[in-house]
């Protein structure tokens, strides 16, 4: 069980408004996905409201990366579940989601029409091959950061060979992989 | 109806739960499962909402979550206020499992981070989320946004300079993958 630990003179009704309007405007701002809201995290979080400390964040960063899920998501549950258990959690969870949720619904209710509209297609048309390549510049980056080496270069290769030429699911490559480096750190050990 | 509600539940109730690497990873998942698996939209249809997430604020997981849920239903011939349903549906399902998992695992990883079978098994994740990531963006090579050489050069050829435009700007020159989504707009309504 974490600390849930007290937050000096605010009040128990404005700790949860303070965590919602915080993390709201978190979702709110956060434009090209998980990593892009780090600097914006650490604004609000650790200088303004001083809810976690500066390392305790890197750590937070740590496990929200290594858990699956919605990065933001996971980091606002852990903030929320730190400061005010369970309820907290759900608090920063609606701050996180309510931006997006209401801006995507409003734009799928009108976009259905405005999809058929030629100079919206054609708008489009240019922008889908620059999104598989905005797709495609992190990954090797993401080499980087997993310590893809000569020794298991392998695996990402053959991840992709499944999903792509072979049409498995993603979801069950996620499972192998895992299974997989569970079977050989257990056989590793046997052998020493 | 209800079916569909249903599946939509238990498929981003799966992705919440697999989605690890961000993002980018859990596209790959989504287009699994959503346009490869269930056809509930083509490829093009798919494109369009990841180029629109990275348009609007939030975290991808959340707007496209929100948007398939959306388009599923209405693609299914239900009307709108289904598909709000669906949105509400989708996006609850892909953030409930962060919420149970991270609060559990946030307090196991902080015991166990460095236990070795930890280790192990995330030594075989980090490679095939790399992996991951590729398939995503091969996949979305497809004719229905490249267009073919035979069907319309011109489309052909503009497409594949606009991809490596992308790529190359932010790659290398770490132009704000917003910019480059709103040139690449620019150039399809005056080259198309």
């Amino acid at each position: 069980m974490l600390p849930i630990r007290p937050i000096g003179p605010i009040s128990p009704m404005n700790i949860y408004w303070n965590l919602f309007s915080t993390f709201f405007r978190i979702g709110l701002f956060t434009i090209g996905g998980g990593y892009a809201m780090i600097p914006l995290i650490e604004a609000k979080v650790v200088d303004e409201k001083k809810w976690i400390g500066r390392e305790e964040l890197l750590d937070l960063i740590a496990v929200a990366q290594s858990c699956p899920g919605i990065f933001a998501i996971n980091i606002g549950i852990f903030i929320g579940y730190k400061l005010r258990g369970k309820w907290g959690a759900v608090v920063t969870t609606l701050g996180t989601a309510l931006p997006s949720f209401l801006i995507i619904l409003a734009i799928a209710l009108v976009f259905q029409q405005f999809r058929e509209n030629i100079y919206v297609e054609r708008i489009f048309r240019g922008i889908r091959p620059a999104v598989v390549a905005l797709i495609a510049a992190p990954v090797f980056k993401m080499a980087q950061m997993a310590k893809i080496s000569r020794y298991n270069i392998w695996i990402p290769v053959a991840a992709t060979a499944l999903i792509w030429l072979l049409g498995f699911s993603p979801i069950y490559v996620i499972l192998l992989a895992g299974a997989g480096g569970y079977v050989y750190g257990q056989i590793k050990e046997d052998k020493l | 109806m209800i079916a569909t509600l249903f599946l939509l539940f238990w498929t981003f109730f799966q992705i919440g739960l697999f989605g690890f690497g961000g993002g980018y990873a859990m596209i790959s998942m989504i287009q699994g499962e959503v346009v490869s698996h269930y056809h509930w939209m083509t490829m093009g249809q798919f494109t369009d909402i990841v180029a629109v997430s990275q348009m609007t604020p939030g975290p991808i997981g959340i707007n496209s979550a929100t948007y398939v849920g959306y388009t599923a239903i209405t693609n299914a011939g239900h009307a709108w206020y289904w598909g709000v349903l669906g949105s509400a549906v989708s996006t609850f399902a892909v953030v409930l499992p962060s919420f149970i998992l991270m609060i559990l695992i946030s307090r196991f990883l902080m015991k166990y981070k460095n236990h070795p079978v930890v280790e192990n098994v995330f030594s075989g994740l980090r490679p095939a989320v790399v992996g991951l990531l590729a398939a995503a963006s091969l996949c979305l090579m497809t004719p229905e946004n490249f267009s073919t050489p035979s069907e319309c050069p011109w489309q052909f050829w503009i497409s594949v300079g606009l991809f490596f435009f992308a790529f190359i700007s932010t790659k290398v020159y770490k132009i704000s993958p917003i910019h480059v989504i709103l040139l690449c707009g620019v150039a399809g309504l005056i080259l198309f």
